[in-house]
């Protein structure tokens, strides 16, 4: 995989390949299967996606009770005209409850690039997808872009919360998800690392603090703040607007950051909201 | 790592640590059981034991244990199927010091009586290592097609198996050695890239001073 999105820039310029088919094929490479056996995949990860938003239960709740039922509410609220932030950021917002409180439910998501993060790279695809027309192709090579920025960020930092806390996690995400919103909507190499570093920087510092340790206080909600992050930094970068550190740096930075973070604050369920009474009191109830 | 670790796996939640990798550890001890499981003894040690109820690391394991993958959608009923299945599922905890917080340990009997205890631990990702089989040190990922070789500690025994490997062009990937003690008990946890078939692990099952052999497909 690609060690930076400056290489990835480069190997465009080089073959002028969209950014889509230049991860693909690096990847094809390393892994020994075949273009059309890898694209075959990735697009079944694309179906699986719309399935784990399809197959949401409106009464479901997770086993210790603390999330479920939040999409509905925001599906009803939405129906009744009562959201203030408009009906695309709330088809967004409405995705990423549904599909991370599947993931609490313990029913089959797309870890991307976590389980935990799993709501927002969907939430923020499917609904272009609806707002725009776009082929199940055309999202299969969005996938490829945001898996191409996520290799990037796993090489240079981490994708995972005990290692770098919640940026690791829906900062990724939302880089990833921001990336392949620009790309859909026909951002240029440079608009794609733009956005993927505007959304890493909104999202810079994020703790992992989740309550009683578990993927769902505050895991469910972060989804959505990632997924409406990713929104606006790919509108700011197809806007023109710049990120001043680039996104190769921006990833260093997430890493640094990480580091720095008190081990309580690394998903070990220990620092932050855990930490509160409130939180405390719940993780009591929990043990097996 | 490749594309499909960072936009993937297909899983059933809610982690990749507590709920995908314990599916797999379940997995992993039928397949080196061999057969079905009729009564399982499953310790939790650390994390497992502090946040599994919540993540589902008992359906998990049991689920696996059945044999389902860990994108089945079964998993979450996996405790009534086994009940349904005949399959007796005892839970307990276990202090296992410091070995890695998401470790678990198994006890297993199968359908015709063989015995297996297996220890493991969900690293991450929803990877694994196995850690213990019948009470010997053996790490691996289960990732590769892997060997898992029992004999006697005595000289001569690494380069007869090997050397049956690179007859059928095996390549291995990695390779360590373990004994219980000096001339005693000896194991060796071979990964190998390529599949290894029936006949050489039969074979291998009959060099002098093999005592007994697992292979995992990987």
């Amino acid at each position: 995989m690609y060690k930076s999105l400056e290489e990835i820039r480069e190997a465009i310029e080089k073959s002028g390949k969209p950014f889509w088919q230049v991860v693909q094929e690096e990847d094809c490479k390393e892994s020994g299967i075949t273009i059309e056996e890898s694209f075959a995949k990735m697009q079944a990860m694309y179906q699986a996606m719309k399935d784990s938003n399809e197959e949401y239960e409106d009464g479901l709740k997770s086993a210790s009770g603390l999330v479920g039922t939040e999409g509905a509410k925001i599906r009803k609220a939405r129906e009744a005209g009562k959201l203030t932030c408009g009906d695309f950021v709330a088809a967004v917002m409405e995705k990423a409850l549904r599909i991370s409180e599947s993931n609490a439910c313990m029913k089959r998501i797309v870890a991307a690039p976590t389980a935990g993060s799993c709501g927002v790279v969907p939430a923020v695809l499917l609904s272009i997808q609806e707002k725009n027309g776009y082929s199940d192709e055309e999202m299969t090579k969005a996938l490829y872009v945001a898996a191409g920025i996520g290799g990037v960020i796993a090489y240079r930092a981490s994708l995972s919360g005990a290692e770098g806390g919640c940026q690791a996690e829906i900062g990724s995400a939302s880089s990833m998800a921001a990336g392949s919103m620009a790309y859909l909507l026909g951002g240029t190499a440079e608009q794609i690392g733009h956005a993927a570093a505007i959304a890493m920087k909104g999202l810079l510092g994020l703790v992992c603090d989740p309550v009683a340790g578990l993927v769902e206080v505050p895991c469910v909600k972060r989804n959505v703040i990632g997924s409406v992050n990713a929104v606006t930094s790919a509108d700011m970068a197809l806007a023109g607007i710049e990120s001043q550190i680039p996104p190769d740096q921006v990833f260093d930075a997430m890493k640094c950051v990480g580091r720095c973070l008190n081990p309580d604050l690394r998903e070990t369920g220990k620092g932050g909201l855990a930490a509160t009474p409130a939180g405390i009191e719940i993780a009591k109830s929990m043990k097996m | 790592m490749n594309l499909f670790d960072i936009v993937g796996p297909v899983m059933v939640g809610p982690s990749s640590s507590h709920t995908a990798g314990a599916v797999k550890i379940g997995l992993v001890a039928r397949t080196l059981l061999g057969e079905d499981v009729a009564k399982a003894e499953i310790l939790f040690h650390g994390s497992f034991l502090a946040t599994g109820k919540g993540h589902g690391t008992d359906k998990a394991i049991v689920a696996g244990l059945l044999g389902y993958t860990p994108d089945d959608k079964r998993i979450p009923n996996s405790l009534e199927l086994a009940k349904q299945a005949g399959v007796s599922c005892v839970f307990g905890s276990i202090d296992l010091g410091d070995a890695h917080p998401n470790t678990v340990k198994l006890h297993l009997v199968g359908v015709s009586g063989k015995m297996m205890d297996m220890m493991a631990a969900s690293v991450g990702g929803g990877r694994i290592s196995v850690s213990e089989i019948d009470g010997m040190t053996a790490h691996f990922s289960a990732e590769y097609p892997t060997l898992i070789v029992r004999n006697e500690d005595k000289p001569g025994l690494v380069a007869n198996v090997t050397a049956l490997l690179q007859e059928y062009q095996i390549n291995i990937a990695t390779m360590q050695l373990y004994r219980s003690g000096r001339g005693d008990q000896a194991v060796m946890v071979i990964e190998c890239d390529e599949q290894v078939p029936d006949c050489v692990a039969v074979a291998l099952k009959q060099l002098d001073g093999v005592r007994d052999l697992t292979y995992y497909p990987g």
